[in-house]
């Protein structure tokens, strides 16, 4: 099935400027850049414009491109460092970091907390002060407070990619979906995107957000009213002045997946549960989670979301997870290259101020 | 400095709240106390008397703050009692009471001894000692309360540790009923400060909960958690006949339940700080108070991370217009040092707290530029008030009373410089903003303690000896 999708996506689309730089341009001359002038980091898409995150989902065309190919190594990103930062448990997030930046021929070095000078006490801000000392350039990160990558891209030269903080953002989570939405649907603008689950904790929603908004979708959310954000109330709009001004917020989940295009479920955790939040698993299931009677509400050929893990039976029924419409494992293959485009955009431009 | 000279403060315009005066006036000061504020300007000094020209300035009574945190003992790489009063000198205060959260923890006769030899020796400016409610401020058992009013204390708190047991509250209220105080000689009651946050609804909240803390992600605090733990001590204040003191007020509700309070007739008495009368929680931008587009690198600013945090506008607007007409007592600034370790880091591991005092009175004349209060209004609520809400001999320029006066340059443009602070810790979110209106120099007890023109014609003394008052009360 993913295979089909590939096959008809590589058709249309038109070649990016840096489609060709996968295949041997110089680095020293430097990619047209995607990206604005001065564009350092990705830590979230609130400053991108939909120029630019139009720009990197073409770029993540021609990288999954070079991902269908034969021998899947371009020398792109040869002779840069990367370093994978991960404060959190993650498998998908940081592997796919990890296979994107081997693939662009980038020495990635995965940094666990478990297994650093984090363990014996050091301070976020020393850890990456010392990783810049061995002059990286990129630092992928991901960490259980909220803003920790503002901190450490103030404080170090090299390019920050925000690979999700506490319940911020996720950025390159939101690209990815888009870039899927993308070579499924076509344009985003215009397209009703239901999100629906744990938006109050929810990195993954807050970025997509941003992105969809800022690409002319309609966002509709909907959850349990302890796990909206402040501003969100069930059956209203967002209202003008909210950071999020515009977004639906549905009275029930049925309501979201009505006439959507697109439907993404989001993970529960069980500590909502234990925090009060929720009554219990099985309550948060037959009100708000995703099944075939819900799903079959959005509109015919609609795509079925989640960006891991996913708890089958609880936010997201099995029949439907594995199902024709589900799109969770392209997601998946989608990341790596969504996220070699990212580390190309960010690490291949000669950086000023040193650190590049 | 063992001979105290004699002033003559001459050419300046003399706001005394307490007195009711504001008008161009001299004023003399003989053996550290107020010896008159003449009738008519004189041009030229008595016979013996130094002169010290405030020609433009406003000649006020030194400012009192309730509630400040000078660290120490426990936390002297944040601040010293030293470092504190020097801040608190350039901040126009010649009275500041320390808050109970020092280690070890006021909570007996002898830790507040020793708390009051340190700042016999160190400090700069007068420093009354707040001990606490709760042996170890764990809120569950009553400290010496009796013990500790002998022992010199001008209140009892367990700081920024609310005693969530009302039962413990009750008690506290109830038995400081019968104490009184001893500083400054009066009869009068010590009030109990509790800080008001229900530790239920606040949980691991970082910021105050509203749009800023959805976009940011952090969780939040509902002004509920303050609006709830105020109502509570109202009612267990009523119910006792207790007296009651509500710090740092930082919500419209909380400010509804302090106007009912006094209408009843209830003894309760409120502060509120600079930042929660001028900064919402927009500040954790970064931006100084604007809302980018995207966030910046310089988002999620922990020096505005602060306990109440900083509220929303409607929340500013309310605690502005309470300062206004009375239902707010009096203006503290909940200074609160951190070292750098404590801010650069995540917002989650940031301490709480932001440094005021050197800032205080700039912040809140931004109040009387904007016609939201009245600058001789402004002036009591920093000086008259705070010493009626501790029954304190002090905030006025009245014959006989102690010689603390502030010099103001209303006009005085500047920007904030935390570098420059005498505080040791930076902590504030108005580095590099501009502000208007400055404290120029500050008298305690007849004693130049601070001159930021190094033109008043006194030499700089020694430290005054201040834990009571030089020149009376303790000795």
């Amino acid at each position: 099935m993913d295979d089909l999708r590939m096959e008809s996506r590589s058709a249309g689309l038109q070649p990016s400027p840096v489609q060709t730089a996968p295949s041997g341009q110089s680095v020293e001359a430097g990619p047209t850049p995607i990206l604005r002038s001065g564009r350092r980091d990705l830590l979230d898409l609130d400053d991108f414009s939909p120029e630019e995150i139009t720009g990197l989902l073409d770029s993540a065309e021609g990288m999954s491109e070079v991902l269908s190919r034969d021998v899947r190594k371009t020398p792109a990103l040869r002779g840069k460092t990367i370093i994978t930062l991960f404060y959190e448990a993650s498998t998908r997030t940081r592997v796919s970091f990890e296979q994107a930046g081997k693939i662009l021929s980038a020495d990635v070095i995965n940094v666990t907390t478990e297994a650093s000078s984090v363990k014996k006490g050091e301070s976020l801000l020393n850890t990456v002060l010392t990783l810049q000392a061995m002059q990286v350039d990129a630092i992928v990160m991901r960490h259980p407070h909220s803003g920790a990558p503002y901190l450490v891209a103030h404080h170090v030269d090299a390019a920050v990619i925000n690979a999700g903080d506490g319940t911020h953002a996720h950025p390159t989570q939101a690209l990815l979906d888009m870039f899927t939405i993308r070579r499924h649907i076509g344009a985003i603008a215009g397209k009703r995107v239901a999100i629906v689950g744990d938006i109050l904790h929810s990195r993954v929603a807050r970025s997509n957000m941003h992105g969809l908004s800022k690409m002319g979708a309609q966002i509709v959310v909907c959850g349990p009213p302890t796990l909206l954000p402040m501003g969100f109330e069930p059956g209203r709009i967002v209202p003008e002045g909210h950071p999020f001004e515009g977004v639906n917020v549905a009275a029930s989940a049925d309501e979201a997946c009505e006439g959507a295009d697109v439907v993404m479920a989001l993970r529960i955790q069980k500590e909502r549960q234990d925090s009060g939040r929720l009554p219990s698993m099985r309550e948060y299931s037959t009100v708000w989670g995703i099944n075939s009677k819900r799903l079959a509400l959005a509109k015919p050929g609609a795509l079925l979301m989640h960006p891991g893990p996913m708890n089958e039976g609880v936010e997201i029924s099995s029949d439907v997870a594995h199902g024709v419409q589900s799109v969770i494992r392209e997601q998946v293959q989608n990341g790596v290259a969504m996220r070699m485009a990212v580390l190309y955009a960010l690490c291949a431009v000669k950086r000023e101020g040193g650190g590049g | 400095m063992n001979t105290m000279s004699n002033l003559a403060i001459l050419g300046g315009r003399v706001i005394d709240p307490a007195q009711n005066v504001d008008r161009p006036a001299a004023v003399l000061i003989k053996d550290g106390r107020v010896e008159e504020i003449t009738a008519r300007p004189l041009s030229k000094g008595p016979e013996g008397y130094e002169v010290i020209d405030a020609a433009g300035l406003i000649v006020a009574p030194g400012f009192i703050d309730l509630h400040c945190h000078l660290r120490e003992p426990g936390s002297e790489h944040k601040e010293t009692i030293a470092t504190g009063t020097a801040a608190a000198a350039r901040g126009g205060f010649t009275t500041v009471c320390a808050m109970a959260n020092t280690d070890p923890c006021p909570d007996n006769a002898a830790v507040v001894g020793d708390l009051l030899r340190r700042i016999e020796r160190d400090a700069a400016v007068r420093v009354l000692p707040i001990g606490a409610i709760t042996l170890g401020r764990r809120g569950e058992h009553l400290a010496p309360m009796a013990e500790l009013a002998a022992s010199g204390v001008v209140a009892f708190s367990d700081d920024g540790d609310p005693v969530m047991d009302p039962d413990v509250m009750r008690h506290a209220l109830s038995y400081a009923t019968g104490l009184r105080g001893v500083v400054h000689g009066a009869q009068r009651r010590l009030p109990i400060i509790n800080h008001a946050e229900d530790r239920g609804l606040s949980r691991d909240g970082q910021m105050h909960d509203g749009a800023v803390a959805a976009r940011l992600g952090l969780a939040g605090i509902p002004g509920e958690a303050e609006v709830a733990m105020v109502a509570r001590d109202i009612h267990l204040a009523e119910l006792t006949g207790g007296r009651l003191h509500i710090p740092h007020v930082s919500t419209r509700r909380a400010v509804e339940h302090v106007r009912a309070a006094k209408a009843r007739g209830l003894h309760v008495t409120a502060e509120a700080t600079p930042h929660h009368l001028t900064l919402t929680d927009v500040w954790a931008y970064g931006l100084h108070g604007e809302t980018p587009h995207g966030l910046s690198l310089a988002a999620y600013d922990t020096n505005t991370k602060v306990s109440p945090p900083l509220r929303s506008q409607d929340d500013v607007d309310a605690v502005t217009g309470a300062l206004a007409d009375g239902t707010i007592d009096a203006i503290a600034t909940d200074h609160a040092p951190h070292a750098m370790t404590d801010k650069v880091c995540t917002y989650h591991e940031a301490a709480k707290g932001i440094n005021c005092l050197e800032t205080a009175f700039a912040q809140v004349m931004s109040l009387v530029l904007g016609g939201r209060i009245a600058l001789p209004a402004l002036i009591e609520r920093m000086s008259a008030a705070p010493a009626r809400v501790l029954g304190l001999g002090l905030g006025s320029l009245k014959r006989g009373w102690p010689a603390d006066l502030v010099f103001i340059d209303h006009d005085a443009e500047w920007t904030v410089d935390a570098g420059l602070f005498a505080s040791k810790a930076r902590n504030t979110p108005l580095d590099g903003v501009g502000l208007r209106g400055r404290v120029m120099a500050t008298i305690c007890a007849g004693r130049v303690v601070f001159d930021a023109r190094a033109g008043l014609a006194l030499p700089r003394p020694g430290n005054p000896r201040r834990a009571g008052d030089s020149s009376g009360g303790r000795t």
